[in-house]
């Protein structure tokens, strides 16, 4: 058990070693000059000579990344030139507003995915279960953003029941919630409905029906506490695509988050708050996914090490 | 009935290609010419000029349609570009990686691992931020970010091919690793390689739509589906069509792509279309998908099988 936790633990670390890596790699190597950035073209050579030698940028780049990993070790992005001030604090500004989007879009998920997947389970083949299915089969491809505008375009300006930017009232929050969860509830349904049946197929069950348990408690009794184990699980994954799909749909309801600071960062060329941003959304992705494994681990004791 | 939903999404499919292969030549785009007269018509308006604009007009009185059109050639050739480019890298490196294994597969596989431990719009949206719009950048961006999926369905079939018979025949006869990987390695990767590849072509016109979405897409001067949808968000009020009709067009695409890759999946299948499985199928364990298996990356069992 410590053995599996370690290398796991050890995995996440070289993970985000790889996440930091890859962003250091695409904006150090590839938009050339950032001392022509921050002085503009009117610049004097001499000048420029003088900013690249102080960002240590005529160094080995072998010699500015290991530098580059020690500043991030500390938290260290460097300075926004746009916001004025500490780049990671910007973000880290953000982070409540994102984290509240996501908290909200995975209890929608939850409230609607998993009734849905047991009345589904309850009746297979009916029309419920085909909604269930086809959900699940093309939900997570729907351009999310466009879902989002026309939700808007639905609820707020047609018919006028919901606000369609986030201010920030729990009111606001229904539409970019929904639109977040959308892709995710017929996966969870579909998880739930799958489950359940499987459930429903095995020993325990014909023994409760036996026993002359009634099918209602057979199925809330039963049944659904072994479906549970896999749902809490996967929440840790869904929260994790939450936030990454976030940067989006926090862009079309003007939510002020990581995501639209992430996206005006990019366009602005702000690239200390945008390694920030990323790289703190990394972290959590990469953190999210090391939960939901010892999680499952200490959720079902069937799991042993060998299975793993 | 699956048959049937398949012909549908075929045919539906194929005149997206035609579409976008014949119709600018049939409606042509135009995006400098401004119409003061014409602006914001809603569709089936006659203009000014005695045209008819069947899906209306936007704000500078440009055919939607025209526009629509002119966007179904970027998306299309953005995602077969994408899926060619990152498909071959992916069959190249993964059939390095599945044939060689030892430190060649270690070190593809530890990359793939890294590039999938962050989600993959980030990384998208990231490259073609730093790129700069342009169609090229757009197609670079979303290639880099999907060679590693195809890269991990063709390592999975050429690790299970490598040690059967015949291909141990063939190594006794001399044969060099070049031929034995192109001759009798390679067959058994294309089919799971052509499901993936179906499902990605979909996934990629969302994440270009996205992008363009996000103004970090193809330039203003070219029209896609995404600046459309951008476009059209600002006139909800006075013009819904303009961002309605483009996300409509992409999501009937998307998910005509998905349901007739959920078709050649099945077909690909051997547990589902003789009875007979060729190999026990490794289905993933309820509720742990991959690390890293957002939306984008979810291409079915194949994929999944070899995700760890």
């Amino acid at each position: 058990m410590i053995i599996y936790l370690a290398r796991r633990l050890w995995q996440s670390v070289f993970l985000i070693f790889g996440a930091i890596t890859i962003v250091f790699l695409v904006l150090r190597v590839i938009p050339g000059d950032p001392a022509t950035l921050i002085l503009g073209s009117q610049a004097t050579p001499a000048e420029l000579a003088a900013l690249r030698e102080e960002m240590g940028l005529t160094d080995p780049l072998f010699e500015q990344y290991v530098r580059h990993l020690a500043e991030v070790a500390r938290l260290d992005f460097g300075e926004s030139w746009r916001l004025g001030g500490d780049a990671f604090a910007s973000v880290v500004d953000r982070l409540p507003a994102t984290l509240t989007l996501a908290g909200y879009a995975l209890a929608l998920t939850l409230l609607i995915g998993f009734p849905l997947g047991l009345h589904a389970a309850r009746h297979t083949g009916r029309a419920v279960d085909r909604v269930v299915s086809y959900l699940s089969l093309t939900g997570q491809a729907l351009p999310s953003f466009w879902v989002g505008i026309m939700l808007v375009l639905i609820f707020a300006r047609m018919l006028g029941v919901l606000p369609g930017t986030a201010d920030g009232t729990p009111v606001s929050l229904i539409l970019p919630a929904f639109t977040l969860a959308l892709p995710f509830l017929g996966w969870l349904a579909r998880l739930v409905r799958n489950g359940t049946l499987e459930e429903l197929g095995k020993d325990y069950v014909r023994t409760a029906r036996a026993k002359g348990l009634s099918e209602r408690i057979v199925f809330n009794v039963h049944v659904l506490r072994n479906t549970l184990t896999p749902v809490v699980t996967v929440l840790g994954l869904v929260l994790g695509n939450f936030i990454a799909d976030a940067v989006i749909i926090e862009q079309v309801f003007a939510w002020p988050g990581i995501g639209s600071l992430l996206i005006d960062s990019i366009v602005n060329r702000d690239y200390a708050v945008a390694e920030a941003a990323i790289v703190l959304i990394a972290v959590f992705y990469i953190g999210l996914n090391l939960l939901v494994d010892v999680a499952y681990f200490y959720l079902d004791p069937r799991i042993t090490l060998e299975t793993v | 009935m699956r048959s049937t939903a398949a012909t549908i999404a075929g045919s539906v499919l194929a005149l997206f290609v035609l579409v976008a292969v014949f119709g600018p030549l049939l409606v042509p785009y135009d995006n400098v010419t401004t119409r003061m007269a014409d602006r914001l018509l809603p569709p089936g308006s006659t203009l000014s000029e005695g045209g008819f604009a069947l899906l209306g007009t936007d704000q500078h009185g440009r055919d939607v349609l025209a526009q629509v059109v002119a966007g179904s050639r970027v998306s299309l050739l953005v995602a077969v570009t994408v899926v060619v480019v990152g498909g071959f890298v992916g069959l190249v490196l993964g059939l390095l990686a599945g044939y060689y294994g030892g430190w060649t597969d270690t070190v593809i596989s530890r990359l793939g691992d890294m590039q999938l431990a962050f989600p993959s719009i980030l990384l998208a949206i990231l490259l073609a931020g730093v790129l700069g719009p342009s169609l090229t950048n757009v197609i670079i961006a979303l290639a880099v970010t999907r060679w590693v999926i195809f890269a991990r369905v063709v390592r999975g079939s050429a690790l299970t091919t490598r040690n059967r018979e015949f291909v141990d025949s063939a190594r006794v006869m001399g044969a060099s690793d070049v031929r034995i990987m192109a001759r009798y390695i390679l067959p058994s990767c294309v089919q799971p390689l052509l499901v993936a590849a179906t499902v990605q072509v979909g996934l990629t016109m969302v994440a270009e739509a996205a992008l363009s979405f996000l103004g970090l897409g193809v330039p203003i001067d070219q029209a896609s589906w995404g600046s459309t949808i951008a476009n059209g968000r600002d006139y909800l009020d006075s013009a819904w069509w303009i961002a309605a009709v483009p996300g409509l067009a992409l999501t009937l695409v998307v998910i005509c792509v998905g349901v007739l890759g959920d078709a050649a999946r099945d077909d690909s299948d051997p547990a589902k279309s003789s009875g007979l499985g060729r190999k026990p199928l490794r289905r993933r364990k309820a509720g742990t998908p991959a690390a890293g298996s957002t939306a984008a990356e979810t291409t079915g069992d194949s994929t999944q099988a070899v995700a760890r």
